[in-house]
């Protein structure tokens, strides 16, 4: 117990990653693990909520749902049906920068989904009367996240943080949109994202890489590269001043959020702010699913609720492709004031300011982030995941690079970045209070 | 190394002991990734729960991480956060779960850690309070939900004054009711190695496992586990319930009816007959009609519950309140047409061929195979079972599932709740008696320690 773990070997190495980029612009990766018989397909787009307007927010996430609704040879259901049959799993989802669809299945049929996403990249129909059945469906989605005061308050923060940068909006759009956005706004979304430049597709599992390329050029070499997408040119300027949100409502229980404008995933300070972020509110799974340890041990838990001010404490901070925001939430305890458990909070940050972390901080924030990476690269979704998701919000270097960058981070680059991001004005503060 | 994991989990590659003292322990190797889960029940949960104590087992689970004999909070924080482990246990009706997740080279030091979380927890009076206050925040919050007031409301309807209506995490007069005498009262009368089950699957051997396990575990001694559950109650009526939650954009929905226990020989068909209703592909018949053709709702499907004494078979979904009634009318005319028409040789196959087929997917990890070895053991299913799996899955015939709908899924005897907005009036039904009460629950989630985790996606499929 006193030695420090041997992490496992990075999921992700050089030497059985095949990495191939066809003629119409598609980046294809492929990544063999023979260890369960298995295998998943993802394709990632580069749109997501980053890439809307506004008037027509929610768009990405709406063409999303749209892609299950069918193509002139998969009608709707047909593709899900045939999944599932198959013994396999599919979904999509959407993100501020990227949209994917995955589906995971035993090996030998994972050519099924390959078809489809071929098929669907281009022939997706869009039919009037399935985009009106949706509208209800994504409504419906809206509404079932309002139920939550926290949902209303974590959307209340984002769109107060960011005042010119597409972020301000909510991946699922504003309701207004919702109701107004047409058949043609979605088509003309879908015309200008889905193309073979503009995506990256990635296999891992019991596959042959050699054959499986061979498919993969077959089925989406035939796609007609797209006109380049068009590139998000807004830059949020500076923030200057505090930005306050008071929420009121009938639920019970009070939250507070402190968001802070971070950086990039490609930006240096990024993997030092991943090491406070872990000391802050606990390492974190970084996988899509699962993940994530016990969690008591951090600065803020021992702060708030080992002296009972809260009951619940955590942090979050994402790799983006643009800035976006260094998040502690807090569950306040019963009956104690949002000004104390805040001056709790501040009192947290200047001490990192003044006094930086320990090395014993430090060292367990690197191999308890690490250790909770190499648990949630344990399947081949995941490991499909982290590829597609690395190549189109920085690039595959960087997931190469990830644990010597995580572990050459230094108690200066901690203390330097807890300087650099936190400062009162440089926050978003969100408090809900019972009515 | 990786043929071992290719092959099904049976009795040719997984060893099943039993220790002296009753401890059932079950290793399966692994050696893809230097990584080992631990899994196992104990045979105590919330239906030992005194019902002005509810929330009890559920309780004493969580103080088990909160100081032992060799390890206080923050001792045991530092070691299991130190190595990027995690550790942990909580309760549900009929069993207290724990499991620990970590690198191979810390399981023998982590499984001594385990073991005196279980057998000695010392419940530190001050972690009491800071429990129960967790606790009773983590109860308001679900009091604010419209989906789990929904669930619980439905399980309180459907087995009124019975243990399995009551919530595994309590209610907050119940949970104020608990004193630290009753968590260590409760401790030493129902935590005992007797019927409990010890599940290790990674990269260990299993010589070194087994005897680590009798080192820790072996000479734990405690009484034989003893269960007596009342009488199920019974439906004989229709039971609606409407819970207005004023400040709510969404309804929430639940419709079911009372089924079989798991061993009961109704299982399997209700089985295939659930998840061609709610399951398959996009959340089956219920899927394709509520959602995709009538775009009346984000979520729908059904789900079958079956515990060693009873079951459940019903239907969820959420809707706009205006909406409740088309959408309750459309699956309720799911339910009848399950009964009315045979399901077709297609349907019935491509319903067998997913259950089947998933299989793979689901013993993918570590802690795919420890779950289901777990499960398999705890309903005597028998180390074969998954051999057996198809068998059993492709003997279910179109007629079984017809029979199953018009047995179970009665028009004149079912519970319907419904928790959303009180807004518009015509979306109500009239003549419902609509309660306020402290409601009651399934197993709801029994830790909150970490806060929420925003959203990085919009997943398609709320899990």
């Amino acid at each position: 117990m006193t030695q420090p773990p041997t992490a496992p070997a990075s999921m992700h190495s050089n030497a059985d990653l095949l990495h191939t980029r066809l003629p119409n612009g598609l980046d294809a990766l492929i990544k063999p693990s023979h260890t369960a018989p298995v295998a998943s397909f993802w394709v990632f787009y580069r749109v997501g909520s980053r890439n809307e307007q506004p008037g027509l927010t929610g768009l990405s996430h709406w063409v999303e749902h749209m892609l299950f609704k069918g193509t002139p040879r998969f009608p709707r259901g047909e593709f899900d049906r045939a999944m599932a049959r198959a013994g396999g799993v599919t979904n999509g989802m959407t993100s501020q920068d990227w949209t994917t669809y995955f589906e995971t299945l035993p090996a030998e049929r994972i050519a099924l989904a390959w078809e489809f996403e071929a098929d669907r990249m281009h022939n997706t129909l869009f039919d009037a009367d399935e985009v009106e059945a949706e509208r209800t469906v994504i409504l419906s989605e809206r509404e079932g996240s309002e139920n939550s005061v926290f949902y209303l308050l974590s959307e209340e923060v984002q769109a107060a943080a960011f005042q010119a940068h597409p972020y301000h909006h909510p991946i699922i759009g504003w309701k207004n949109d919702l109701h107004t956005i047409t058949r043609d706004d979605l088509y003309t979304h879908y015309r200008t994202y889905y193309a073979p430049q503009n995506a990256v597709i990635v296999v891992a599992g019991a596959v042959d890489p050699d054959a499986t390329l061979a498919q993969l050029e077959n089925l989406f070499g035939s796609l007609p590269a797209g006109p380049a997408a068009p590139a998000v040119r807004v830059r949020e300027p500076e923030q200057l001043a505090e930005r306050r949100i008071l929420l009121r409502g009938a639920d019970q229980t009070a939250y507070a959020l402190y968001a802070f404008r971070g950086v990039a995933a490609d930006h240096p300070d990024f993997f030092a702010l991943t090491v406070l972020d872990a000391v802050l509110g606990g390492a974190k799974g970084m996988g899509l699913f699962g993940g994530g340890g016990n969690n008591r041990s951090n600065r803020l838990y021992r702060a708030l609720v080992d002296s009972e001010l809260a009951v619940g404490v955590g942090s979050g901070f994402r790799p983006s492709l643009d800035p976006d925001l260094f998040s502690l939430y807090v569950t306040l305890a019963p009956n104690i004031p949002h000004q104390q458990v805040e001056d709790v909070v501040w009192g947290e940050l200047h001490k990192l300011q003044r006094d930086g972390i320990t090395q014993a901080e430090l060292e367990k924030a690197i191999k308890q982030t690490k250790a909770q990476f190499a648990y949630s690269s344990e399947s081949v979704t995941n490991q499909a995941y982290w590829l597609g998701f690395s190549a189109v919000t920085t690039d595959l270097t960087w997931l190469d690079q990830w644990q010597t960058r995580l572990t050459a981070v230094t108690l200066d680059d901690v203390q330097r970045v807890a300087h650099t991001y936190f400062s009162p004005s440089r926050q978003t503060v969100g408090w809900y209070m019972p009515d | 190394m990786p043929q071992t994991s290719l092959a099904l989990p049976g009795p040719h590659n997984v060893t099943r002991a039993v220790l002296d003292n009753g401890l059932i322990v079950l290793v399966r190797e692994n050696h893809a990734a230097p990584v080992t889960v631990v899994n196992g029940y104990l045979p105590v949960g919330s239906v030992h729960d005194p019902a002005d104590k509810a929330g009890l087992a559920s309780f004493v689970a969580s103080m088990l991480t909160r100081g032992s004999a060799a390890y206080d909070f923050a001792t045991f924080n530092e070691l299991i956060e130190g190595v990027g482990a995690s550790l942990g246990a909580s309760a549900d009706d009929h069993v207290t779960s724990f499991g620990l997740n970590c690198l191979s080279e810390d399981f023998p030091a982590l499984l001594r850690v385990l073991a005196d979380t279980l057998r000695h927890p010392t419940f530190p009076a001050a972690h009491v309070q800071r429990v129960r206050s967790q606790r009773i925040v983590r109860i308001q919050e679900r009091e604010d939900d419209t989906q789990e007031v929904a669930g619980m409301r439905f399980y309180e309807t459907i087995y009124p004054d019975h243990p399995y209506g009551r919530s595994t995490t309590g209610y907050i007069p119940t949970i104020n009711a608990i004193q630290r005498e009753d968590l260590a009262a409760f401790h030493q009368q129902h935590y005992t190695p007797q019927g409990a089950i010890l599940v290790i699957v990674g990269d260990v051997d299993t010589a070194t496992a087994l005897d680590l396990a009798q080192q820790s575990l072996g000479d734990w001694r405690g009484p034989q586990p003893t269960t007596q559950i009342p009488p199920v109650p019974t439906l004989a009526e229709i039971r609606q319930r409407v819970y207005p939650m004023p400040g709510k954009f969404q309804s929430d929905i639940f419709i079911g009816v009372p089924a079989v226990p798991r061993h009961h020989p109704d299982y399997f068909p209700i089985r295939i007959a659930n998840t061609l209703l709610g399951r398959f592909g996009m959340m089956g018949r219920l899927g394709d009609r509520v959602r995709e053709e009538q775009g009346l709702a984000y979520y729908v499907y059904s789900s079958q519950e079956a515990a060693p004494h009873a079951g459940l078979w019903y239907a969820a979904a959420g809707v706009n309140p205006a909406n409740v009634n088309q959408a309750v009318d459309a699956i309720r005319a799911e339910f009848a047409r399950l009964a009315d028409e045979p399901v077709s040789a297609e349907e019935l196959a491509d319903t067998q061929a997913y259950l089947t087929g998933i299989v793979p997917l689901q013993l993918e990890t570590n802690d795919g195979v420890a779950s289901t070895l777990l499960t398999m053991e705890w309903l005597q299913l028998g180390l074969d079972f998954l051999a057996r799996y198809n068998d059993l899955t492709y003997a279910v015939t179109a007629a079984d599932v017809q029979r199953v709908a018009q047995t179970y899924l009665r028009d004149d005897a079912y519970v319907q709740v419904v928790a959303g907005p009180p807004a518009d009036e015509a979306a109500w039904d009239e003549g419902i008696n609509a309660e306020m009460d402290s409601g009651m629950a399934p197993g709801m989630t029994p830790e909150h320690d970490t806060a929420h985790d925003q959203a990085q996606g919009s997943a398609r499929h709320a899990d």
